[in-house]
């Protein structure tokens, strides 16, 4: 496997513009003549559709849902960094990108954060011509906060419902196009598997979910913008969908899955309430901006909060880390909470979570002000827990929440297979070991709006043209493979639910993989995921029909690409012997009990090979070279 | 708590289907409404019986998939509330609950509580945007909009899709659907270039997808999660007589 990052030359400032104009364009009356795919119609996806299909390329989009509308960018809360710098409080490109690289741990690539920094001040601009009705101050202008990692203010956002109000955007441009007939749309189509002729991507395999039909469809481009895969944990803040097929079929199929062990876990989400529990619920980060986070200093205090006196109170984060205090970044603040709670400090019934106190913000800024602030995240909070947060503080605990590991992508955003792009959380561009808050929507816009449009131009331009016919043997293989695995599902007929296997591999993966990794715990995860995945093909039970609606056979073939994908994360989490961002190997830590990196032997991208299911996948690694930021320990004290 | 469960069951679009009886036993009240239905197909699926289908995914009532008549309300009994979010302390000890999907003829149903609601994206297709070229934006600060406007057309902007308007409306119109898009986009500045044909092409979509017309029941503000009001519909109605006289002139010039 060959790892050309194509970072052009140049100072970093001119990368971008030098690339830009370097490469090869498609005429504007030949990009009709050119078909392209793309898989997932979160940001990423309907962006990119939405302005592919604006510039002239026959665009085809595929959805699982029953509408574009529905991807998981929805529920994004917080907001999205820009460095417009209209708060005049010295922000600007190089510093979001610093903060970014920062933020990041040292392990993203500092050419693409550079081009995303860049970016972020166009998307601003698009989103706003689009009427996402970002917040404004009195005289009209956009409003900013601030934001977990970062001390200037540059996070635009809509309510808590930033995610909602841009993926609308975007969702609105793409059925613009979809009405002008410049994309096509298959909603209730799951992407099965990438159909690969000579070493090229050339088109996708994909279950209509209504007819239980297997379809194919090709084209000269293939781009997955199909998402996260934190749901590997069960338990996460994902929606129940989301899942790691698109990605891990084409890994099989020869695409570097990278950094699979950078895993996100998000510091206020509302603790688990019983076994039954489905998914977690996360409470935007930036509900940090104006609530105090605390325990009992005593160990399994009983007393209600507001029993509790301020002398009795350890507000941690404030104590610990004193510039950035509540506004830690979000892998420092999950392990300090989790220290807590594993001390004996947890509140609530459970003793499963730490307080996020608003007491003091509302006596400054009146509960109007904190009303028009987290309003909604408030009666969501309430809804969930029966509880006011207006009367007493929220319960919060870390979840799984983002991933920043994905397909391995160039500065084209290309994966190692020709044909085959990634975007979004898809790919694993930008983030290193941590994402800071409010820079996924921001990378998956920029990836969509503005990067993928241009680069898969550039390829399409190079490309030697073939067609691919519904009947190529490879198409007709592929669809075979699709059909025989489902079969193979239907016909188990054992005893156990797909969600039983689901929860078991969450658990195992969170014990071992999570938030905390050993090598040990990762050694034993290692022989007993194969084990899982060998019960799993006798024992699970997929009940009714594949030839119509089924959405145990759905799950089952996510859950049972999981628990492929289980082990090539632990994998990673083993090999990268020490601790970054939100990978934290307890044999790593400084004597503050922070991630302890080893920038001498580990500073690179780790991308996989697949050789096989249980066959050792095999390493390959992308150096990373910091020029423009030195390398230095993460300090937020 | 033990709940009986009435659960219509439809194995696909020409089937006639029934309502089906389901025990739910040990159902806690911290477990929200579709944990408490992932707990009965659990059961189903381990007696070998086909688990309810029914639409969710972001479980934070947000992604508008899941929608279902609850006790023949939409979303069930607490007011601003999606199906996802509600929880089953709202509902008591013994107590029997009728679950069924959406009814509409513009959404047929596919399977049990799954039902097609592609209209709605026909109706924002037909309109419901901003034409604006990825790159050719002005700066966003370039046009100032009054907070009172912007914070009017966010409230119109939290529409999520779900259908729960057109669930509750006698006539089965989707006219709190349609206004509220057309009031998100008309109270902004950079909406009014297509204000009048937006508002045109949205409502004659919404005709042809078979959505009735308004009648002024208010049903649609009463069952909709997100809280959205009918005076968007007072609005889009103001909207398209403006736009109906407006057109008459063009293309009388046209005919002529």
């Amino acid at each position: 496997m060959e790892l050309k990052n194509s970072i052009p030359s140049g100072p970093i400032a001119e990368k971008w513009d030098k690339h830009r104009f370097d490469m090869k364009l498609v005429n504007p009356a030949n990009k009709r003549k050119y078909d392209v795919i793309i898989v997932g119609t979160g940001l990423a996806g309907a962006s990119a559709a939405a302005t592919m299909g604006e510039l002239g390329y026959n665009v085809q989009v595929f959805t699982y849902h029953d509408s574009p509308r529905r991807a998981h960018s929805i529920a994004a809360q917080g907001g999205i960094n820009a460095a417009k710098n209209y708060q005049n409080d010295g922000d600007s490109v190089f510093r979001l990108f610093y903060d970014t690289v920062k933020g990041g741990d040292f392990r993203s690539r500092e050419a693409n954060v550079y081009r995303l920094a860049q970016i972020s001040l166009n998307i601003i601009d698009q989103a706003v011509a689009q009427g996402v009705p970002f917040a404004r101050e009195y005289g009209g202008l956009l409003a900013n906060r601030s934001f977990g990692g970062a001390q200037v203010s540059r996070t635009f956002y809509a309510r808590g419902q930033t995610g909602q109000q841009l993926l609308l955007g975007a969702y609105q441009a793409l059925e613009r196009q979809i009405g002008a007939g410049t994309v096509k749309i298959s909603t209730r189509h799951e992407m099965m598997d990438v159909i690969v002729v000579d070493g090229v991507a050339r088109g996708i395999v994909c279950r209509d979910m209504v007819s239980g039909g297997i379809e194919s469809f090709t084209a000269d481009a293939v781009v997955l913008a199909t998402g996260g895969y934190s749901n590997v944990f069960f338990l996460s803040t994902n929606a129940k969908h989301c899942n790691v097929t698109a990605t891990w079929r084409a890994h099989r199929r020869g695409a570097g899955f990278a950094n699979p062990c950078y895993t996100q876990i998000h510091p206020t989400c509302i603790p688990p309430s019983g076994d039954y529990q489905s998914k977690l619920t996360l409470m935007s980060e930036s509900l940090r901006n104006d609530g105090r986070i605390w325990v009992p200093k005593g160990k399994d205090d009983d007393r209600a909060a507001t029993d509790i006196p301020q002398d009795e109170r350890d507000y941690y984060l404030e104590r610990i880390y004193p510039s950035f205090g509540n506004l830690s970044p979000r892998d420092i603040a999950s392990r300090r909470a989790k220290e807590m709670v594993d001390a004996g400090h947890g509140v609530g019934e459970r003793r499963n979570g730490v307080f996020l106190d608003f007491e003091d913000a509302i006596a400054r800024l009146g509960r109007d002000a904190i009303s028009e602030r987290y309003g909604n995240l408030f009666a969501m909070y309430e809804k969930i827990t029966g509880e006011s947060p207006y009367d007493r503080p929220m319960r919060i605990y870390p979840a799984p929440h983002y991933t920043m590991g994905g397909l391995w992508v160039d500065y084209n955003l290309a994966t190692t297979v020709p044909g085959l792009f990634a975007i979004g959380e898809a790919n694993f561009s930008d983030h290193g070991a941590n994402r800071l808050g409010a820079s996924a929507l921001m990378q998956g816009l920029a990836d969509g709006y503005f990067v993928i449009p241009l680069t898969i131009g550039n390829y399409l331009a190079r490309a030697p043209r073939m067609r691919v016919g519904d009947d190529h043997a490879a198409v007709k293989d592929t669809e075979r493979e699709v059909k025989e695995r489902l079969d193979r599902l239907m016909s188990v007929d054992g005893r156990r639910t797909v969600d039983s296997f689901h929860i078991e591999l969450g658990k195992l993966m969170w014990d071992a993989c999570g938030m905390e990794r050993s090598a040990q715990g990762l050694r034993d995860a290692l022989k007993r995921i194969p084990e899982l995945r060998e019960e799993f093909w006798s024992d699970v039970r997929v009940p009714g029909s594949a030839a119509n609606l089924n959405q145990s056979l759905e799950k089952a073939g996510r859950v049972a690409d999981f628990m492929e994908f289980a082990e090539v994360m632990c994998h990673d989490a083993l090999t990268r012997d020490e601790s970054c961002g939100a990978h934290y190997r307890v044999e790593h830590t400084t004597e503050d009990g922070e991630a302890k990196r080893d920038d001498e032997n580990f500073a690179f991208a780790s991308v996989w090979e697949f050789k096989g299911v249980g066959e050792a996948p095999v390493l390959h690694r992308e150096h990373l070279e910091f020029e423009n930021v030195q390398l230095s320990t993460r300090s937020y004290k | 708590m033990k709940l009986t469960l009435h659960v219509w069951r439809q194995d696909g679009p020409n089937d006639k289907g029934r309502h089906e009886r389901y025990e739910a036993d040990d159902v806690s009240e911290h477990m929200s409404f579709l944990e408490m239905l992932d707990v009965v197909n659990e059961r189903l699926t381990e007696q070998g019986k086909e688990p309810i289908a029914f639409e969710h995914d972001c479980r934070e009532g947000i992604c508008g998939s899941c929608g279902m008549m609850i006790n023949g309300v939409p979303h069930g009994p607490k007011s601003l509330t999606t199906a996802c979010q509600l929880h089953m302390r709202t509902f008591h000890d013994g107590q029997e609950i009728w679950i069924e999907p959406w009814r509409a003829t513009a959404f047929p149903v596919i399977k049990d509580l799954v039902v097609d609601r592609a209209g709605f994206d026909r109706i924002i297709a037909s309109g419901g945007y901003i034409s604006i070229r990825t790159g050719s934006a002005p700066d966003g600060n370039a046009i100032p909009i009054p907070k009172a406007d912007s914070d009017a057309a966010f409230d119109a902007a939290t529409c999520i899709g779900c259908g729960a308007c057109v669930a509750a409306c006698p006539n089965a119109s989707a006219m709190l659907f349609t206004s509220a898009k057309v009031a998100h986009l008309g109270l902004l500045p950079q909406g009014q270039t297509e204000r009048w044909d937006r508002v045109l092409a949205m409502v004659d979509q919404h005709d042809a997808e078979g959505f009735g017309n308004c009648t002024n029941h208010g049903a649609c503000q009463e069952a909709c999660p997100k809280g959205i009001s009918i005076d968007y519909i007072a609005q889009l109605n103001r909207d398209l007589i403006r736009a109906t006289l407006r057109a008459k002139p063009v293309e009388a010039g046209k005919d002529a």
